[in-house]
């Protein structure tokens, strides 16, 4: 039989979710409720519907009062989605939170298991562990750790605009940092958005220009985040800014220098214009740029050899920029430490890579053209001016549009991107207003869910462009008839009719999907975050804290997270902007108080405990010899507590005498 | 009353990583065998030593232990700490009589809900193709061995002086 | 090196100017073969499509001989055969049912095999053991000039790419172009030439040949390079009927883009095994290259411009 422990009298009151039919429906609750209510210290035994709602928790304060409970134990969904409501349940009942312990039955037990009779066992043996460990808490107070009231916003595409605007209108001090010369992300390339048909540039550009000129952001473009160091509301930031070899504060953007250069025509490929157009050495990314400075690529300038100055240039640039001064090709790399209470990732995506897939034969064929690349033709402020000229010199009469390019595919990525049926409908209909050509969109399914995005697609059945329906198997240019020769032949099943179609076009539009930056691993742990299966960002709760991350402090938006049109990031970008205020404004954070201590009078200063601590918390105190431990960097992982020769080392809600019941109460026999 | 033994399985899951991978097994409704007990830890790094032979000592079959990958411990390297000690530990068993093949240490992040459900299937199977431990039953047995044995020993003559070494 | 070698029916009918070819090929490369003793068919596409298991079973007495021959690999040029053995060794490897009923079988004939014997094609041994600087060494006279469509067919890429991309692969035409050839850009590389269809349903399996030949020669080949024995075969040997079928489709005159003629005259391309053409380039003679068993006379490369044949 159960021998009581604890060394005052242990009042527990048992407490079975029966969480409507999701833990009913697998665990027996009533026999559960019945089996603990005849365990030592159980006062109370009940099974109840919905233990998490408003009446749910009253009648766990009510029975505070009238049974004289000090101790409550809840057996229904994860502690990590609700262990925090029925903490405040029970302080708000008058007793210490800490004196409550939660059992999983439902993530861990009726949602994975299929015999009721070995669920409820299982749900017995877990019940069982709590009733014995929750004996063993002691009253805690939670930690307050003071937050620091600036914001760190990590990527400069419209969902770190929108977040830093919307901190800095609310007073707080935001550092944008971008890798790119300028922000504006992807959206600054695309010529116009769905469904509105708004440009993209007209409607990015208040803000960017907004960004550029408020008090209480510090732009900080081409640098990147090297390292974060501390914990939530207290995070060092180590930036690099990396040089322009153009002094910013100096820089008008006249862009004399870049009319002046040796190189009288632009000669090197132009990033922004994705390869089809060219830049000069010096250069600005595009006339919108913010901020409007431009900026030397050591790679190409003739000053430079291989990224090292040699001063072999005349420097016309130097001389057209005159009094301003603004050249300086000594500028080095600079790093710039910061102090932040909250981040904000906002890092985006890049673009499915389509050598992936050679079978639609980009590269190979010239007149196959990535999403993108359609973007920058199409616009006027483009390579081209807006001429839909391909790259072989021609206008095109016939266009095919393929959807799902390396997305919603095992052999590439299996997610779908949500964005590209939308993009797709929009290039299509910009290609024909621009060319008058036949347009044909390939697709597996026209996804279309946001606001005005179906009535999108009936206007573009109206306007005349074909849909297939059909997963695009080959662009080739082998001619199987006369018709064909010279043109690239699109092969395709068409489902919808049942055959195999044969379909030239001049012109082959790839709809490539979004994924993950190629860097996200590094980002990823540079902030202490997990990644998904597929590569973004981890959210906390899909549904319920998609802007969180699992480390308190650091919020994501955008594409980093998942692949997502302009709206929802800039809503993401909102909450993400909302959850970061929430702890600036309260000033401090509540940490769990699962830190740990050394009992002085066990401890024989042996030592071991003081390297194995990553936030270096315990130290030595030279007085006493004995390890001493630092509450405000104590994390509480615990690896110094299970290291401890002695058993010298207690942590809060973890210590060894909670988890020894733990483990018996899971094992004793029924 | 006899049930047909099914192993028991205490697992300790590091909060960050494993834990919220069973966590996303349970919202994904994957199923899989209902044999384990799980104990939650902020991080594999707590996983003390003595927790192991007492999970064994009170008759759990098997002992599983969930991490963050390398480089992903949410404190930075308390799964390495683990790995240090699972391998002296396992070293140990071995001498003990348990049988290495009880423990195991797996590394599961939280997005890994399909590896929680594999590894506690396959660590279901590979411990019943095992047997039972049952070290509580074992110490009994000896313990009962021992009190049948006593009265047909006899007492060894006391020394008078104790000699050194 | 020495390898075990499962030439199959083909090379010994058929097909026999590919092992006519390669065995010397890979002599004066120093690559020694041993023929499997008593080997048998290996079911080809044929029996594959009739009875899976028992199709793995005749392939596995080949692989068990294999592994009683003790040389480290086995190589098997016919890409039907090599496609037939890799499947075995797959399915006996992922399929419990299959692994017994083969195991069973194979003890009935005191044979057994363990699943270790790679499968080998010659264009993998040439261009990844042997390798193409060595290749070069042994090149006497070579091909300058000649412009070769590489075609692969289907089984040595699909469904298993194991030494060469899937969708574009280049093993042959690193080869060819090491002994002096110039490759013409070939979209139909891995497109099925008909196989067996021009046997049961000729209709659409002589138009998949056709379809390779006439991409071919719009494309300026002198002449077709193969690996496999069938394609060489459907590509070779119906050159009437397609003549009869398409002579009169017009295509770009290769000699003048703008003007168009039929394209009969030309559907006497040369189609050869790769082998022939790297003896050629060793300075072997036509006659042991088996070069006079093609229905399009190949001849010498100074010479190798297809002349109109007669109808």
């Amino acid at each position: 039989m159960d021998k009581v422990n604890g060394n005052h009298d242990v009042r527990i009151g048992f407490y079975v979710c029966q969480c409507g039919h999701n833990i009913a429906a697998m665990v027996d609750c009533a026999e559960l409720a019945k089996y603990v209510g005849q365990l030592p210290n159980v006062v109370l035994s009940r099974d109840y519907k919905y233990m998490c709602s408003d009446p749910g928790q009253e009648l766990i304060q009510k029975d505070i009062k009238e049974f004289g409970l000090n101790r409550i134990v809840v057996a229904s969904c994860s502690p990590l989605l609700h262990e925090h409501t029925f903490r405040s349940a029970v302080e708000a009942g008058g007793l210490n939170p800490f004196f409550f312990h939660m059992v999983n039955i439902r993530e861990h037990v009726s949602w994975v298991h299929t015999d009721r009779a070995e669920a409820t066992a299982k749900a017995r043996a877990l019940a069982r562990a709590a009733i014995r460990r929750v004996a063993h808490h002691r009253a805690l107070e939670v930690k307050k750790v003071p937050v620091h009231p600036d914001v760190l916003v990590v990527g400069g595409g419209i969902a770190g605009i929108h977040a830093a605007l919307t901190l800095a209108k609310a007073g707080k001090k935001v550092y944008l940092v971008e890798r790119e010369p300028s922000i504006g992300g992807h959206m600054a390339k695309f010529d116009k958005t769905f469904p509105t048909l708004d440009c993209a540039a007209c409607i990015l550009t208040p803000k960017m220009s907004e960004v550029g000129s408020h008090p209480n952001i510090t732009l900080w473009s081409h640098s990147e985040v090297v390292k974060m160091d501390g914990y939530v509301g207290n995070y060092t930031v180590k930036i690099k800014r990396k040089p322009r070899y153009i002094n910013e504060d100096l820089c008008t953007g006249c862009q004399e220098c870049i009319s002046h250069c040796v190189y009288k025509e632009p000669k090197f490929h132009d990033d922004f214009n994705e390869g089809l157009g060219k830049r000069k050495p010096v250069y600005i990314p595009f006339p919108q740029a913010t901020p409007q400075v431009v900026l030397i690529d050591p790679e190409v300038c003739l000053n430079f050899k291989r990224g090292v100055l040699t001063d072999k240039c005349k420097k016309p640039c130097v001389e057209a920029c005159g009094d301003r001064k603004a050249i300086d090709f000594k500028q080095k790399e600079e790093l710039k430490e910061i102090k932040v209470g909250t981040i904000i990732v906002a890092t985006g995506f890049q673009t499915f890579d389509v050598g992936r897939m050679p079978q639609y034969g980009y590269g190979r064929y010239p007149n196959v053209y990535t999403a993108l690349e359609v973007e920058r033709l199409v616009n006027a402020s483009g390579p081209t001016a807006g001429d839909v000229i391909l790259r072989d010199g021609c206008h095109p009469k016939s266009i095919g549009i393929i959807h799902c390019v390396g997305s919603r595919d095992k052999n590439t990525n299996r997610w779908c991107s949500r964005v590209c049926c939308m993009y797709s409908m929009k290039l299509a209909h910009l290609l024909k207003e621009h060319t008058e050509a036949e347009i044909y969109n390939f697709y597996i399914d026209i996804r279309a869910p946001g606001k005005g995005y179906e009535e999108f697609y009936d206007k573009l059945l109206e306007e005349g462009v074909h849909f297939i329906r059909g997963r695009v198997g080959e662009v080739t240019d082998w001619a199987f008839i006369p018709e064909e020769e010279g043109k690239l032949v699109i092969r395709v099943e068409d489902t919808l009719a049942g055959v195999v179609r044969r379909i030239p076009v001049d012109m082959v539009v790839l709809a490539t999907g979004l994924e993950p930056q190629a860097d996200a691993q590094d980002v990823r742990r540079l902030f202490n975050m997990s990644c998904g299966s597929e590569g973004f960002f981890l959210e906390r709760h899909p549904k319920l804290a998609p802007v969180n991350t699992f480390t308190d402090g650091v919020y994501l938006a955008g594409c980093c997270q998942s692949p997502k049109d302009i709206p929802d990031s800039v809503a993401q970008a909102g909450a993400a902007a909302a959850e970061a205020m929430v702890l600036i404004d309260k000033g401090h954070i509540e940490q769990e108080p699962n830190t740990a201590f050394v009992v002085e009078a066990e401890c024989s200063g042996c030592k071991s405990c003081i390297p194995l601590c990553p936030y270096t918390a315990i130290t030595l105190n030279e007085g006493s010899k004995k390890a001493v431990i630092n509450e405000a960097l104590c994390k509480g992982c615990g690896t110094c507590v299970a290291a401890c020769p002695s058993g010298s080392i207690v942590q809060n809600l973890f210590d060894d005498e909670e988890v020894f019941s733990e483990i018996q109460g899971v094992l004793a026999y029924d | 009353m006899t049930k047909e033994w099914t192993p028991r399985i205490v697992a300790f899951f590091c909060n960050w990583c494993t834990y919220t991978a069973a966590d996303l097994a349970g919202v994904s409704r994957m199923k899989y065998a209902a044999n384990t007990r799980t104990i939650r830890l902020m991080c594999s790094g707590r996983v003390d030593p003595q927790f192991i032979l007492e999970a064994f000592a009170r008759g759990a079959d098997g002992v599983l232990i969930g991490g963050c990958h390398p480089n992903d411990c949410h404190y930075g390297e308390g799964n390495y700490k683990m790995l240090r000690r699972f391998a002296l530990l396992q070293r140990m068993l071995q001498d003990l009589g348990i049988g290495e093949e009880r423990l195991r240490l797996e590394w599961i992040s939280a997005a890994e809900g399909e590896k929680v459900k594999s590894v506690i299937n396959d660590m279901v199977k590979k411990i019943t193709a095992l047997g039972p431990l049952d070290l509580p039953g074992k110490c009994a047995d000896w313990d009962r061995e021992l009190t049948e044995l006593a009265p047909a020993v006899e007492p060894a003559p006391v020394e008078s002086e104790v000699t050194h070494a | 090196m020495k390898y075990s070698y499962f030439p199959g029916c083909s090379l010994k009918g058929t097909g026999r100017a590919y092992e006519e070819s390669l065995l010397p090929v890979l002599k004066v490369l120093g690559v020694e073969l041993e023929e499997l003793d008593d080997w048998n068919c290996c079911g080809a596409t044929a029996y594959m499509a009739v009875d899976e298991v028992k199709a793995c079973v005749m392939a596995s007495r080949n692989l068990a001989i294999a592994e009683k021959a003790g040389h480290k690999e086995l190589l098997a040029p016919c890409s039907a055969c090599y496609l037939v053995l890799n499947k075995t060794k797959h399915y006996l490897h992922e399929s419990p049912v299959v692994e017994a009923v083969v195991q069973k079988a194979l003890r009935q004939a005191n044979l057994s095999y363990s699943g270790n014997t790679p499968v080998r094609h010659p264009l993998d041994v040439l261009v990844n053991n042997v390798g193409i600087e060595e290749i070069k060494k042994h090149v006497k006279h070579p091909l300058k000039g000649l412009k070769v469509a590489p075609y692969y067919g289907c089984q040595i890429v699909r469904p298993y790419a194991t030494f060469d991309d899937q969708y574009n692969p280049t093993t042959m035409d690193r080869l060819l172009e090491a002994i002096g050839c110039a490759m013409v850009t070939y979209p139909l590389k891995t497109r099925c030439c008909g196989g067996s269809l021009t046997g049961t349903l000729p209709e659409p399996g002589l138009l998949c040949s056709y379809i390779l030949l006439k991409e071919a020669i719009t494309r300026g080949a002198d002449l077709i390079a193969t690996v496999c024995p069938l394609c060489q075969f459907n590509l070779d040997c119906y050159r009437d009927k397609m003549v009869g079928r398409w002579g009169n489709e017009t295509i770009p005159d290769p000699r003048n883009k703008d003007a168009r003629v039929p394209v009969g005259p030309y559907l006497d391309i040369p189609v050869v095994f790769f082998t022939q053409l790297i003896g050629l380039a060793f300075g072997l003679s036509e006659k042991e290259l088996g070069l006079q068993r093609g229905f399009a006379p190949m001849r010498k490369p100074a010479c190798a411009q297809p002349q109109p044949a007669a109808a």
